[in-house]
């Protein structure tokens, strides 16, 4: 694993770090322990993957690290910032412009078009409608979209529509990127190529990427590898090790 | 509170900033794009106020018409005007408005309001995906909520605009075929106008009765919603 940027300041290191996070959902009479006390610390530009079979926590990890739902007990800290404290304005921008999002299902609003996905965080933002275009179009040639701006979601691919997803989590140069199963949707060739478009932008704008997944493509460009179980940190592999697992997956399939 | 414990902290680097709040301008174009490439729909929706703003002008100006017509003063409109069925008390400058008339105004009002209020309950579950993309992005909850009003007050101006002529059209035509031209030329522009306006105004704001409580719904979404993949 590269060192981090400023390792020397050690308050900064870490962009997220995650503290005795417990997760309890309650149906009726019924508790369901989604998470059982993570523990996680995750450095700028690193690219890190958390693996798990489905129902082991990785979306409700995924949700706590982006502010999407509040744990049952522990602290989710983003730049050393409780986010538990934040009301709803600085939610608003943690969301906006410290964190991209990638969702499993694509989520491009239908009504709008390609670039008017890409657009939507800079308006919020409050950037200018013309410097937003401009963006806004970089991006999307970035991803390979360039002539697809006008398009609407019914007229693009699955692939092509986790494109503009990818363009539209850089919209705002966020410092986190958090993609939830971003292949999970896509067939293998096009997971394949999400992947590599995901870690070539992250490597090029030194983004940290954290990405739940159990689509073992994804160990190949990761930094780090965390494996989840039931709620718990299975345990956590970095490039070396993973390599081994690698090797031994490669050896099974 | 917590952002000065931050800059303590951290030094005078301000790590998390505020959201800005989105020009009205701004939700305005947001929610006029979003009405019309969902036109059908919208249309729809605006047609059950179309139907009741119409039904509710075409009896006010209806009833100005009949008033017009008695101030003309000429008895043989009083008798023409008691055989189409309107009340009127002996020497009463005005035709009588009724009770019963009144009451199948007010549920034609109230029905349609409860149709406003489905047909955005409906809205806002379809687009519960997109209202929690939206979230994910940065939308704060009162632009949400905005954005909710808006496309209501398009919808109501549009649709209430367009019953009242609608309603007064039809009275005009209906007064014309049983009292010829007469019916046209002592209508009291002032009450008639004041009608339309009254017509109009009720359908905007039944319009905006029917989405507070699903705009309110839309608002309060967790952006956790944005997540879900259904199975
Ligand atoms: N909103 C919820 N309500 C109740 N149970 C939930 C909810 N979300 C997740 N769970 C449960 O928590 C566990 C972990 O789910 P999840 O984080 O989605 O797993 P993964 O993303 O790894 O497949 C599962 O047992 C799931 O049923
Ligand atoms: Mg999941």
């Amino acid at each position: 694993m590269s060192p981090p940027p400023d390792a020397a300041v050690p308050d900064a290191a870490h962009v997220v770090r995650v503290s005795g996070v417990t997760k309890v959902f309650r149906l009726g009479k019924m508790e369901v322990q989604a998470l059982q006390g993570i523990d996680l610390r995750i450095a700028r530009g690193e690219y890190l993957s958390i693996m798990g079979p489905s129902g082991s926590g990785k979306s409700t990890l995924f949700n706590m690290i982006g502010g999407l739902d509040k744990p049952t007990t522990g602290k989710v800290f983003i730049d050393e910032v409780d986010i538990a404290q934040l009301d709803a304005y600085e939610l608003a921008w943690l969301r906006c412009r410290k964190i991209g999002y990638i969702f499993q299902t694509f989520n491009i609003i239908p009504v709008m078009t390609a670039l008017e996905n890409v657009t939507l965080p800079m308006i919020f933002a409050g950037m200018n409608a013309d410097a937003a275009v401009q963006k806004g179009l970089r991006l999307l040639e970035q991803v390979g979209l360039g002539d697809r701006h006008s398009h609407k979601p019914s007229e693009l691919s699955g692939g092509q529509q986790q494109r503009v997803a990818i363009a539209r989590a850089l919209a705002n140069d966020p410092a986190i990127i958090l993609a939830d199963e971003p292949t999970g949707n896509l067939d293998l060739t096009t997971g394949e190529e999400i992947i590599q478009l995901l870690k070539r932008l992250s490597a090029e704008r030194r983004v940290t990427v954290i990405s739940a997944t159990h689509d073992f493509k994804m160990l190949n460009v990761s930094d780090r590898v965390v494996w989840i179980r039931d709620g718990r940190i299975d345990r956590i592999e970095d490039r070396e090790q993973l390599s081994i697992t690698i090797g031994r997956i490669g050896t099974r399939s | 509170m917590a952002t000065q414990a931050w800059s303590a902290l951290s030094g005078n680097r301000r790590r998390i900033g505020r959201q800005v709040v989105l020009p009205f301008g701004k939700s305005v174009e947001i929610a006029y794009r979003s009405l019309r490439v969902r036109f059908l729909r919208s249309l729809i929706t605006t047609l059950s106020l179309v139907l009741a703003v119409s039904f509710f002008s075409y009896n006010a100006v209806g009833n100005d018409i009949a008033d017009g017509l008695l101030a003309s003063g000429r008895p043989e409109f009083r008798q023409r005007l008691i055989r189409a069925g309107y009340e009127i008390q002996a020497d009463a400058p005005r035709i009588e408005r009724g009770a019963k008339q009144r009451w199948v105004l007010i549920l034609s009002l109230l029905v349609c309001t409860v149709g406003i209020l489905n047909a955005q309950l409906m809205a806002v579950t379809e687009r519960f995906r997109e209202i929690g993309t939206m979230k994910c992005l940065g939308a704060l909850d009162r632009f949400v909520l905005r954005l909710f009003l808006l496309e209501a007050a398009m919808m109501g101006l549009v649709g209430s605009v367009s019953g009242a002529a609608i309603g007064a059209l039809l009275a005009l035509a209906a007064g014309f075929l049983r009292f010829g031209v007469a019916a046209v030329t002592f209508l009291p522009l002032a009450a008639a106008a004041l009608s339309l306006i009254s017509a109009a105004g009720i359908g905007l704001a039944l319009s905006l009765l029917g989405v507070l409580y699903p705009a309110w719904v839309a608002a309060r979404m967790q952006p956790v919603e944005a997540m879900r993949v259904e199975t």
